[in-house]
């Protein structure tokens, strides 16, 4: 079945092949026989080999008891190497792409909330450096509604006193396991807006750099809309960064983020 | 040490550990929890009985569980206190078809008629039998009136969601009367009720006491072997009210959910699951454990054990933990 799902078409004889094997599953292996799957893989991910891949763990609740606010944790298992960059998808939300990860020095490992429009599965694409995408996943009930209304923050007006304000913590007594030996927690204040409420234009921060006192970028993330109200992230770390942290990103109006977390 | 003590400080394999162990106490859990729905699925019957806990004080006793078609979503106790000049009715339970039923079972109980309804907390089914009730006045704190106002529209439709037809039918009908709990005494015929307005569960819980009996209705305040509901929880307030309600010589405590405690130990679990849960959590988030993380982590086996674990205390967490996430946070220095 895994191999079914590998869909890169280098010859023609391998295109038939995959045809063939498409015709047969149109669900490409994927556990959770999803339609929009194939059409969100070649969307996000493109032409380049995709597997499911038990060594990519994604971790989430059984159902969204805060559908505005669905925690999500991802790792990928050491075996598979380094780790280019990890997207991560939700098949039923109306905005599909969550973030789009690059870990550079830091372990490929990140948890985060999000707003989750009905049940879905959760997946998270690891690409490795063959450019390979080795996908995970995990089922998230809902009674549905995340990502139409709005925050707390845009219905009473408060966002405008905190927005980009920035806390965090760098953890170092690892409760962890798995090689983590830091982990810096971050909250950034944005409000989040998705764009899909009436009257509210999408507003949300696309791009968080973590980088070390010396001002070396550690770890890159895109984000878009589904991520939560005043997101929270873990990054996780194997050697702690000495002498602190710097955030540095920005929104999609152009402001800016900058702060220096310890 | 407890063996979740020991997993909490002993971090290297905890998680190898949790693998090993969830599955066996999961299966215990739910076979400990769970019992048979005393509800009648086919006839949309609750299957009400009027249990007597002192003369003329009457319990009506839900599912100790989670909402579920199965038990109609009664998952509440009721209760009615005949008083010599009418009864007094305590909630009145998920549904329209409950507050019917609630109200024949008065009927054949009793030959008193039905004169007031008191509402103990916001939540619905403190309040969405309540149609069956539109000729008596109907009491709550001005806090909870304003909270039904305020969430009964969602309270609707989650639990049409979640129990279909034995919904049918039922529509907010608020309390219509603001009660004064400040005097602190509520006299109806022959009764003297203590009334005290506390908080913490939610923004105002009353608590009702018959004196001559000493029965004590104490809302969701405490819970009997059951994970507590947080989704108005602030857990200092919490136990603070706790700690208040110990100075009363209560005896037998009627929860709104869980078995009856008639033995004086009323508001111990609840007491000992809070600061369970406030002392874990805060450790959590000073550790920098994230939510996935903590929802995975060991709970001791007599909480693990109580009715609606598994849903109740994902919720528990969702609900409480970023608060504690937040005081863990430290601001940070803005650049430039």
């Amino acid at each position: 079945m895994k191999r079914r799902a590998c869909l890169a078409a280098a010859s023609s004889l391998w295109a038939a092949w995959a045809g063939a094997a498409a015709a047969t599953d149109p669900f490409e292996g994927d556990p959770y026989q999803s339609l929009p799957w194939a059409d969100m893989r070649r969307e996000y991910l493109g032409a380049a080999v995709a597997e499911f891949d038990p060594r990519v763990v994604v971790q989430g609740p059984a159902f969204a008891e805060d559908p505005m606010n669905v925690p999500i944790s991802v790792r990928a298992d050491p075996s598979l190497g380094r780790v280019e960059q990890i997207v991560v998808l939700v098949d039923r939300n109306p905005i599909r792409r969550v973030l789009v990860y690059q870990p550079m020095q830091a372990l490929p490992a990140l948890s985060f909330r999000f707003k989750l429009e009905q049940a879905s599965p959760v997946r998270a694409a690891v690409q490795t450096a063959d450019g390979r995408w080795h996908v995970g996943g995990t089922w998230v009930d809902s009674a549905g509604g995340g990502c139409t209304v709005s925050g707390a923050s845009r219905k009473d007006g408060s966002w405008t006193q905190t927005l980009g304000d920035v806390s965090g913590k760098l953890f170092s007594a690892a409760p962890w396991g798995d090689g983590t030996s830091a982990r810096l927690r971050l909250r950034v204040m944005h409000p989040m807006d998705t764009g899909l409420v009436n009257g509210v234009p999408a507003f949300y921060v696309n791009r968080l750099s973590v980088r070390n006192a010396a001002d070396q970028e550690l770890a890159r993330l895109q984000v878009f809309e589904p991520v939560s109200e005043n997101p929270v992230f873990s990054f996780d770390f194997a050697q702690p960064p000495a002498g602190g942290m710097r955030i540095v990103g920005t929104d999609n109006n152009g402001n800016r983020i900058g702060s220096r977390v310890e | 040490m407890s063996a979740a003590g020991r997993a909490a400080t002993n971090h290297s394999g905890w998680r190898h550990w949790l693998l090993a162990v969830m599955p066996m106490w999961l299966m215990a859990t739910s076979a400990l929890a769970q019992t048979a729905p005393r509800a009648d699925l086919a006839r949309f019957d609750y299957r009400l009985a009027a249990r007597q806990l002192a003369p003329g004080v009457y319990v009506v006793e839900g599912d100790n569980a989670d909402f579920s078609l199965a038990n109609g979503c009664n998952i509440i106790n009721t209760g009615f206190i005949v008083t010599g000049a009418g009864v007094v009715v305590i909630n009145t339970g998920p549904s329209k078809r409950y507050g019917e039923q609630l109200r024949l079972l008065i009927a054949r109980t009793t030959t008193e008629p039905v004169v007031q309804v008191i509402h103990l907390n916001l939540h619905p089914d403190y309040f969405l039998g309540n149609q069956a009730f539109a000729d008596v006045p109907r009491y709550a704190t001005a806090a909870t009136r304003a909270g039904i106002a305020r969430e009964s529209a969602a309270y609707e439709t989650n639990l049409f969601r979640l129990c279909g037809d034995w919904m049918l039918g039922t529509e907010t009908l608020g309390p219509d009367r603001d009660l004064d709990a400040a005097a602190g005494r509520w006299r109806v015929g022959q009764r003297e009720f203590v009334l005290r307005e506390l908080r913490g569960h939610t923004a105002s819980d009353l608590v009702l006491v018959d004196r001559a009996s000493g029965v004590a209705f104490v809302g969701g305040l405490a819970f009997s072997r059951r994970i507590p509901t947080t989704p108005h929880a602030d857990i200092s307030v919490w136990l603070a009210s706790l700690g208040s309600l110990d100075a009363m010589p209560l005896r037998t405590v009627v929860p709104s959910h869980g078995p009856v405690f008639d033995d004086g130990s009323g508001l111990a679990q609840t007491q000992r699951y809070l600061r369970w849960l406030d002392g874990h959590f805060r450790a959590a988030a000073e550790g920098g454990l994230e939510m996935n993380e903590l929802l995975r982590a060991p709970v001791p086996a007599e909480f693990a054990a109580w009715a609606a674990f598994q849903t109740e205390y994902l919720r528990n967490v969702a609900h409480l933990y970023p608060r504690y996430e937040r005081q863990a946070l430290k601001a940070g220095q803005t650049l430039r």
